[in-house]
C-alpha cells in the first residue's frame, strides 16, 4: 500500500510539473508530427508503399520522441538536485524508478496517439481495422522502450554530454524491442493473422518485463554517487 | 519502504576509516567520525577541505570508496532506510521542484517519508519558518533566502535524529538566522544531533560543542572547541578567509 502511494506521488508530481510548464509533451508531439510530415514529402508514398513504410516510420518517430521524453524527465530532476532529494527518503529506489517510468509511459503514449493520428491523415491510412492488435503491440513495445529509456535517462543525466549520451547508451539496448514493435506492427497493419507476428509480441512483452524488473532492482546504484 | 524496525534510540552515525575519491582526487581520506545523539558538531575548514563530501557520506547520498558508514553499528548501505529515516540533510541545492508550490513540495517529500498526520506537520513547519503566507507560491518565484527556508522546512519535516546542514545560514535573513540558531541549540538538548558546516567560525563556535576541523580531505582535529590548537584555528581561519576573497 505504501509502495503504491510512493509510486503514485512521483507519477502525480511528474504530471503536475508537465501540466504547469507543458514543455515535454508539446516538444515530443511537434517533433513526431514533423518526422511524419517530412517523410510524406520525401517519399509521397501510395497506398501499398505506405503500408510498407509506415511501421518503420512510426517507430522511428516514437523512438526519437522518447529520447526527448527521457532527457526532459531527468532535466526536471537535475534542477535543484531533486533526484538526490528523493534519494534522501527512506524509500526503495526502485519505487522512484517505477513512478518515473509510468509518467514517461503516459507521456510517450499520448505522443504516439498524436503521431498515429497525424500519420493516418497524411498517408490516408486507416488504423481502425487493426486498432486492437496495433494498440497492444504499441503498448508492449513502448513499455519495454520506456523501461530502458528511463534507466538510461537517469544515468545520462549525470554526464556532461547527456543529450548525446542518452541515445548512444539507450538505442543499442532498445534495438530488440524496437524491431519487435516494427515487425509486429507490419503484420498487424497488413491484416495478417495474429499468429504470424505473435512471436514478436511475446518478445516485446518479455523485454518489457525483464528490463522493468532489472531496472527496478538496480536503480539504487543509478542514484548513488 | 519505511524501515520495518525503528533504529535503536541511541544509535550513532559513524564514518569508519572512510575515504572518497573522485578520480585521482582524494576528497576525503581515512576519516573517522562518530556522531552521537546530543552532539552539536561544527565542521570547519576552507573550500575543498572535504566538508560537503563528509556530510554527503553521512547523509548516505554518496558511497565511500573505502571504509564504512555505520548507523547503529551496522553498515548503512545495504539497508539505508533506517538511517535515511533518521537523517535530515540541507545542502547547497534545495532539492525543491521550482514549478511546485511550497506546500506541494513539502507534501511530496512528506509522502516519500511516509509521515503520519502530514498536513499538520506541514502547517507546523510552515509556521516555524514563517512560510505560511508563501505556502501557495511556486518555489521558482521565491528568493534564494526563502528557498533556503523551504529547504530547511523540508529537512525538519520528519523530525530527524541527525540533522546535517551544509552552510545553512547562506542567504538567510536575520530573523530566520535567529530561528535556525534557536533550533540548533534546542536539538542537542532533545537528544538529537546536529552537524553543520559554516565559514562563519564565530557563529558556528557559539552553537557547537565540538569542532571537526578539516584540511585537504583529512580531519586535523576532532574534539571540544576549547581545546582546538590555536595554530590550527588560526591556520584554518586564514585559509577560510583567503577562500572567501
Amino acid at each position: 500500500m505504501h509502495s503504491l502511494k510512493i509510486i503514485s506521488a512521483i507519477f502525480v508530481k511528474d504530471l503536475r510539473l508537465e501540466w504547469r510548464n507543458r514543455e515535454t509533451l508539446a516538444a515530443m508531439c511537434v517533433f513526431g508530427i514533423l518526422v511524419v510530415f517530412l517523410f510524406n514529402f520525401a517519399f509521397e508514398p501510395g497506398r501499398e508503399e505506405s503500408l510498407r513504410l509506415l511501421p518503420g516510420l512510426l517507430w522511428i518517430s516514437f523512438a526519437f520522441a522518447g529520447v526527448l521524453c527521457f532527457n526532459r524527465s531527468f532535466a526536471v530532476e537535475r534542477e535543484n538536485a531533486c533526484l538526490e532529494g528523493m534519494a534522501l527518503a527512506p524509500t526503495d529506489p526502485g519505487l522512484i524508478y517505477l513512478g518515473k517510468m509510468l509518467a514517461n509511459l503516459l507521456f510517450l503514449g499520448i505522443t504516439e496517439c498524436v503521431i498515429v493520428f497525424a500519420a493516418g491523415l497524411w498517408y490516408n491510412f486507416s488504423f481502425v481495422p487493426s486498432l486492437r492488435w496495433f494498440a497492444l503491440i504499441t503498448f508492449l513495445s513502448t513499455a519495454g522502450y520506456v523501461a530502458v529509456g528511463t534507466t538510461f535517462g537517469a544515468i545520462a543525466a549525470n554526464t556532461h554530454m547527456r543529450e548525446v549520451m542518452l541515445p548512444v547508451l539507450q538505442f543499442p539496448v532498445a534495438v530488440p524491442v524496437l524491431i519487435a514493435g516494427i515487425e509486429a506492427s507490419k503484420g498487424a497493419l497488413k491484416g495478417d493473422p495474429p499468429s504470424s507476428y505473435m512471436g514478436w509480441i511475446k518478445l516485446a512483452a518479455g523485454f518489457a518485463v525483464i528490463f522493468t524488473v532489472l531496472s527496478y532492482l538496480l536503480f539504487e546504484y543509478v542514484l548513488e554517487e | 519502504m519505511p524501515p520495518d524496525t525503528p533504529p535503536p534510540a541511541r544509535a550513532a552515525l559513524e564514518l569508519r576509516k572512510v575515504s572518497k575519491y573522485f578520480g585521482d582526487l582524494a576528497a576525503l581520506a581515512g576519516a573517522q567520525l562518530r556522531v552521537e545523539p546530543g552532539d552539536a558538531i561544527l565542521l570547519y575548514g576552507p573550500n575543498g577541505a572535504g566538508k560537503t563530501t563528509l556530510l554527503r557520506l553521512l547523509a548516505t547520498l554518496a558511497r565511500p570508496s573505502e571504509g564504512e558508514v555505520l548507523f547503529g553499528g551496522k553498515d548503512v548501505h545495504p539497508h539505508a532506510a533506517s538511517a535515511k529515516a533518521a537523517i535530515g540533510f540541507v545542502s547547497h541545492a534545495t532539492f525543491l521542484y521550482g514549478d511546485l508550490t511550497v506546500r506541494e513540495n513539502l507534501k511530496f517529500f512528506g509522502t516519500l517519508f511516509a509521515l503520519p498526520r502530514l498536513e499538520k506537520k506541514i502547517d507546523a513547519a510552515l509556521e516555524l519558518f514563517r512560510l505560511g503566507d508563501r505556502a501557495s507560491t511556486p518555489v521558482r518565484k521565491l528568493s534564494r533566502g526563502l528557498q533556503q527556508r523551504v529547504s530547511l522546512a523540508r529537512a525538519f519535516l520528519h523530525e530527524p535524529q541527525f540533522l546535517l546542514l551544509d552552510e545553512p545560514f547562506t542567504g538567510l535573513d536575520a530573523a530566520t538566522v535567529d530561528t535556525l540558531e534557536s533550533l540548533l541549540r534546542q536539538l542537542p538538548a532533545q537528544g538529537k544531533a546536529v552537524v553543520f558546516s559554516t565559514h562563519d567560525f564565530e557563529r558556528g563556535a557559539a552553537l557547537a560543542r565540538r569542532i571537526v576541523a578539516l584540511e585537504a580531505g583529512t580531519i586535523r582535529y576532532d574534539g571540544p572547541l576549547a581545546l582546538v590548537p590555536r595554530k590550527l584555528l588560526r591556520l584554518t581561519a586564514e585559509k577560510a578567509e583567503n577562500s572567501r576573497q
